[in-house]
């Protein structure tokens, strides 16, 4: 066994328990706050997956994007409903709820994980043109600039469309949860009664 | 001698995080925590991508893993949006009292 191979087998085990073990924590834990400090972990770990994949830019958009704004937005939201109160897990107005959602979580994982495993050599190796990886032949920066110039070159349009996307989501945003004073009743018609 | 890392491993792995996600999301009633599990199918998809994107070679995977984050980013803008405005009306309302629209 070769020193490189067991560091990879090290990162991957390890990452694979935070995400894991993270993701369990969001469904089981009581109070939302500890869900998303759970969720934090889970993404985390998918970070360490993108940098083990050298996917070095998306790792740090994922810590950046997921785990610094999506995650502080949930506590944000949290913190200032005041719903941080703990639930009783115990309650379960629909008795066979949990079983049959454990046998729909278990049978997908299982026929995904069959149809991945038994699909492993149908898998064309190498096809594409290739991903430029810091060090070999490009500079440290490879994988920055390959996807820039994917991104910018043959999906620049769709990259146009995510700035429309964003207007929309933070205009409607906006709109929904406004507080409407009377003042604004002559003009314009109330969304919440 | 093991055998290096492969792919398949992190399309295992991606499947049972989207397993644990959508088994959540089905058993939790409290709106942000199925926001949070939506969140962990996401990042399954992600992983898929990038995995798929070493295998395959090509850079669309990282590409599309790109945009998945900008549409979960406004996802989750709107929807706390939502459960803002519905838990300011009526705190501590779970997904099962959500049914005032019913006809």
């Amino acid at each position: 066994m070769s020193d490189a191979t067991f560091l990879e087998y090290v990162v991957f085990f390890s990452a694979a328990v935070m995400m894991l073990g993270g993701a369990i924590g969001v469904v089981i834990f009581k109070s939302p706050v500890h869900a998303a400090l759970s969720l934090v972990l889970t993404l985390f770990g998918v970070a360490v997956q993108f940098v083990a994949l050298e996917a070095h830019f998306l790792a740090a958009v994922q810590v950046i994007v997921y785990a610094g704004a999506i995650v502080v937005l949930f506590l944000f939201v949290i913190m200032l409903l005041g719903v941080d109160e703990s639930i009783d897990l115990s309650i379960e107005p629909i008795p066979i709820q949990r079983p049959l959602a454990a046998v729909m979580g278990v049978g997908l994982i299982g026929l995904v994980a069959a149809a991945v495993v038994r699909a492993r050599d149908a898998l064309v190796i190498n096809p594409g043109t290739g991903l430029d990886v810091a060090g070999e032949n490009a500079g440290q920066d490879a994988n920055i600039k390959q996807l820039a110039e994917n991104l910018y070159g043959d999906h620049v349009f769709a990259f146009e469309l995510t700035s429309v996307l964003l207007i929309v989501a933070v205009v409607g945003t906006v709109l929904l949860t406004r507080k409407w004073s009377k003042a604004d009743d002559d003009s314009v018609e109330r969304f919440d009664s | 001698m093991i055998a290096a890392i492969e792919p398949t491993w992190y399309l295992v792995l991606a499947s049972v995080l989207f397993g644990i996600g959508a088994f959540g999301l089905l058993v939790r009633r409290n709106p942000l925590i199925m926001f949070m599990c939506i969140e962990l199918m996401l990042n399954a998809a992600n992983l898929t991508f990038v995995a798929l994107a070493v295998q395959l070679g090509d850079i669309n995977g990282q590409t599309a893993v790109f945009f998945v984050l900008v549409v979960a980013a406004a996802e989750v803008v709107v929807g706390l949006g939502i459960i803002v405005s519905i838990l300011r009306r009526s705190p501590g309302t779970t997904a099962d009292d959500l049914a005032e629209l019913k006809g």
